[in-house]
């Protein structure tokens, strides 16, 4: 056994303590026969310090594409030459989604806008469609709306949105690579305002941006520093027409090592399956990362891109017999 | 009004011209991505996902689904 679990063994499944930078970047770095034991770990902290049910999200884009920000992985910057045109999705549409999304069993809905930050007209949008879901659905509300003022944050604990999501997408050495036209500092800045208003924080990235194994760890430090309620794991899928549609996808062994050394960080953080896994990982590799530390899953189609239909997601975790948290527990 | 095309014209993905058997990496990468492009005539097209399913519109040829 490497030292590396033996440490986080006693340290992590034993005392709730997360690795530091240095221990993740041991279990990045962990050679391909030590997966597995990596992977059973990872499974018994989240187990010990999460439990068993896993929490199913479902999202939806309110405004795609046309955003004036330049990150280099998303289709949805109007300054590259992506595909993906500017459209809004009108509020019966959206109650539709979430209807469709609770009937899934899934407990979040999670609103989502291509916008570097809400203006009024996103905002009225906002307060109209939380009221309307929550006069027609049982389902908790989140949102992700780019970067907020104060004033913003205040206005969203108002209409009952109960977390926020706004990813640091990478490391803070790395990010400057990957977006010029905001920093890493202010993605922080609303974090931290999110945080201080009582919202739950949801902040997470995406590996395979041609970040470093180094990068990677820093990363997994820098969201343990943070302590975020919800760490959403993302993998590129190179988009036509971004800066990085040309990368190639993220290893699935390396996504593996990654998702147990991001549980090892975050012992009782919520980890869920994002972007890019169907691709990444598959069948067999979704249901490996289900055995190594992730507990939350975003069900159905993302944003501009397809997932695999929320019927063999569900199915997968009866067989694993990981229970679907309910909205009673979550309330 | 939606035209149905037995043979597309267009590649709905990546926007080139639609000849026999031409784009595999297109055909295999829509399984996990709607349409962009109207295969009629290769606009881009006003694509909105939903959780379950998605619609793509055509300011031409209309509306289709999936
Ligand atoms: S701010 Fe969001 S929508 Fe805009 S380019 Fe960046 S990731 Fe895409
Ligand atoms: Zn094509
Ligand atoms: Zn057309």
């Amino acid at each position: 056994m490497p030292e590396i679990l033996d440490q986080a063994r006693t340290q992590v499944l034993g005392d709730g303590v997360g690795l530091d930078q240095a221990g993740v970047l041991a279990v990045l770095n962990l050679p391909d026969e030590h997966l597995p034991a990596a992977l059973q770990l990872a499974h018994d902290v989240r187990m010990r310090w999460c439990g068993p049910e896993v929490e199913v999200e479902g999202i939806v884009s309110l405004k795609t594409g046309g955003c004036p920000e330049d990150c280099h992985f998303c289709s949805q910057s109007g300054l590259f030459t992506s595909p993906v045109r500017s459209v809004w999705l009108d509020i019966p549409s959206l109650v539709e989604a979430a209807k469709q999304t609770a009937a899934t069993g899934a407990t979040e809905f999670c609103i989502v806008a291509a916008v570097r930050g809400p203006d009024a007209r996103l905002m009225k949008q906002m307060r109209e469609g939380v009221a309307a879901i929550k006069a027609a659905v049982d389902i908790q509300v989140a949102a992700s709306l780019g970067m907020l003022t104060k004033e913003q944050v205040d206005d969203l604990v108002d209409m009952g949105v109960h977390r926020y999501n706004h990813n640091l997408e990478t490391c803070r050495s790395y990010f400057p690579n990957v977006v010029t036209t905001h920093s890493w500092e202010e993605r922080w800045e609303t974090l931290r305002m999110v945080r201080d208003s009582g919202m739950e924080v949801c902040c997470g990235g995406i590996l395979g941006l041609g970040e470093t194994v180094e990068q990677r760890a820093e990363f997994a430090a820098q969201l343990a520093e943070l302590n975020p309620h919800e760490v959403p794991l993302n993998f590129l899928n190179p988009r036509p027409g971004t800066p990085l549609g040309d990368r190639p996808v993220v290893e699935g062994k390396d996504a593996l090592r990654a998702i147990a050394a991001f549980r090892l960080a975050m012992p009782r953080t919520i980890l869920r399956y994002a972007g890019g896994r169907e691709i990444t990982l598959g069948d067999l590799g979704t249901r490996d990362g289900l055995l190594g530390g992730i507990n939350a899953v975003i069900v159905g189609n993302y944003l501009t891109t397809l997932g695999r239909p929320a019927n063999a997601d569900l199915e997968l975790l009866n067989e694993l017999k990981m229970p679907v948290k309910a909205l009673s527990a979550t309330l | 009004m939606t035209t149905m095309t037995t043979t597309p014209l267009w590649c709905d993905r990546c926007g080139e011209a639609a000849t026999a058997a031409a784009h595999p990496a297109c055909a295999s990468a829509r399984q996990l991505e709607p349409p962009r492009f109207c295969p009629d005539c290769r606009r881009r097209m006003k694509v909105q996902v939903l959780p379950v399913g998605w619609s793509a519109v055509c300011v031409e040829h209309g509306e289709i689904r999936g």
